[in-house]
């Protein structure tokens, strides 16, 4: 099987491959803490870093690993990053971290950290690993913020913090509640995977334009 | 016999050829009752309470009910164009489900919110699961469900019937006169508090949602359909057999604390579930044992919400978790294939 080019690697995270929106893993954070900007931002974040760390350290050591241990090491490398987010949070953005509650801990179970390992870091080079790790990063971030900003907006009437809509807007209290996030993570991934359906049709079209032509 | 034929008969007689041959699963007798007529006749019950309403709230009822109309048609006519499927708002389901969702919502509720609602009721209530047929939750009490949840103070504010003894209004500065419902009334638990008389929950002079106060009209309404046999006497009997029983226990238990059966009867939207809402073709079991089991968990949790609850009101909640339950209660108690035995 040829390897992908490192930019598909990067934009397979982002779109293609989307953790949340096209795999559907990582759901607990997902649903959980994207009642803001702020927190779906920092969980991004958090997650971001280890997945990058762990994904270049399992990289790095991925021949020595025997198979029937593999899953140990996996958990005690990602335990040890989770640790250090978690401990830098608590450090610099300490109401942050009281917001999140347990789910900065619970980053050390996101199926997310572990698969990638499993499917990439396990079986090639740091670089590319490195370079998966940011794109799958990114696109958790990614997803996550769509769901903080539409939820915060129509929920609370800000994003971020500074208020967008108008008072005149009564807010969406459900928006804010654990049913707002299933029902906005349902549209979203409903509006993700037409528009990936949607392209063949384009392309289809596009060449009966060029041949009308 | 496939369950979605019988959930929602649609009444297409399948002809066999001239001197063809076919081979068809049963029921082979079948009858000509369209969905549109069902829900013609829905529609039909549903005219002696719009008339209550109009008596009582006047130009609210009014307005409720053109944007629910408004809200879910529209939302039907372009879920089917998006998709490319026949457009189905001739089989009149849209027009039931708006009805009973403005029948549900309070007189004043602003316009946003009901549009709101209703475009949720037909969109997440029956066209994500794929239209008619295959909704597992009675869409208007989703949409219901969608506007409480989120505009919980707006859902909760009820005005006062208009021709309502008391003080004077001085109508040329306020627009209404906000009123607690009946059972918004016994639920601070103060026995002292002076409740409606019965006569007036069973004609409807109460504040509460547009549809739900008049019992005699909707008994009308019930009337007609069970003549019609449009509903069948099971799921009401369970409901409000079960409701007015497990008051009756309570009253009698501690009469001081819990309002008397004739009052729960009467008050909040009780008659409106059981002979309307609760009835739902595609939401309800099959069989008759096991619809009254739908409609006696309907009732049960409808008390148990109002007397141990912290919402006034349970019959939507009662009414959206027995839906959740009635395929299991489907797979429990089959119905008995005609001339056979009953199955276990």
């Amino acid at each position: 099987m040829s390897e992908p080019s490192l930019g598909k690697q990067f934009t397979n995270g982002l779109w293609a491959e989307n953790p949340v929106l096209v795999m559907l893993i990582g759901m607990c954070p997902t649903l959980a803490i994207t009642n803001s900007v702020a927190n779906a931002l920092t969980m991004g974040a958090a997650t971001t870093f280890v997945l990058i760390c762990s994904n270049v350290v399992i990289s790095l050591l991925r021949k020595q690993l025997q198979p029937h241990l593999r899953m140990l090491v996996y958990m005690l490398i990602i335990a040890t990053f989770v640790t250090i987010a978690d401990y830098a949070l608590q450090a610099y953005l300490f109401e942050m971290s009281q917001a999140l509650g347990p789910y900065v801990p619970l980053i050390i179970v996101n199926c997310i950290i572990l698969a990638r390992a499993e499917i990439c870091a396990s079986k090639s080079g740091p670089v590319r690993s490195f370079v998966d790790g940011v794109g799958m990063g990114l696109g958790f971030t990614f997803a996550l913020t769509i769901l903080g900003v539409i939820r915060e907006l129509l929920g609370m009437r800000t994003v971020l913090s500074y208020q967008v809509l108008p008072e005149a807007f009564v807010p969406w209290v459900i928006m804010i509640l654990p049913s707002g996030a299933f029902l906005t993570l349902g549209l979203v991934i409903g509006l993700v995977t037409w528009l990936k359906t949607r392209k063949p049709a384009d392309s289809r079209q596009n060449k009966d334009l060029e041949a009308a032509a | 016999m496939s369950v979605d034929t019988a959930k929602e008969p649609q009444g297409d007689v399948v002809s066999s050829g001239p001197g063809g041959l076919e081979v068809q699963p049963a029921p082979h007798l079948t009858d000509p009752i369209t969905t549109r007529r069902l829900m013609l006749d829905v529609i039909i019950a549903l005219i002696p309470a719009f008339l209550a309403s109009l008596v009582f709230f006047q130009w609210n009822s009014l307005r409720v009910l053109a944007l629910c109309l408004i809200g879910c048609l529209a939302t039907e006519y372009l879920f089917n164009r998006v998709r490319n499927k026949p457009n189905s708002l001739s089989d009149l389901s849209a027009v039931v489900t708006a009805i009973i969702l403005a029948f549900s919502l309070p007189p004043t509720l602003p316009w946003f919110a009901v549009l709101m609602g209703a475009i949720v009721a037909i969109a997440l209530g029956k066209m994500f699961f794929g239209g008619l047929g295959q909704n597992i939750f009675n869409p208007a009490m989703v949409g219901r469900a969608f506007l409480m949840v989120t505009f919980a103070s707006l859902m909760t504010t009820w005005v006062a019937p208009a021709a309502e003894p008391g003080p004077p209004v001085p109508t040329d500065r306020v627009e209404a006169v906000t009123a607690a419902t009946p059972l918004a009334q016994i639920k601070p638990g103060d026995p002292e508090r002076p409740l409606p008389e019965t006569w007036r929950l069973f004609v409807g002079r109460t504040a509460g949602s547009l549809g739900e106060t008049s019992v005699i009209a909707l008994l009308i309404g019930a009337a007609y359909l069970l003549i019609r046999r449009t509903i069948d006497w099971t799921i009401p009997f369970g409901m409000l057999g079960a409701a007015l029983a497990f008051a009756a226990i309570a009253y009698l238990a501690a009469p001081g604390k819990f309002a008397n059966p004739m009052f729960h009867l009467g008050a909040g939207s009780l008659v409106f579930g059981a002979f309307l809402i609760a009835t739902d073709l595609v939401t309800s079991p099959l069989s008759k044992s096991g619809r009254v089991v739908f409609g006696a968990g309907c009732g049960v949790l409808t008390m148990v919400i109002r007397q141990f609850g912290t919402y006034p009101e349970g019959v939507m909640f009662s009414i959206l978790m027995m839906n959740a339950l009635a395929p299991l209660i489907g797979r429990w108690m089959r119905p008995t294939p005609l001339g056979g035995k009953a199955r276990g």
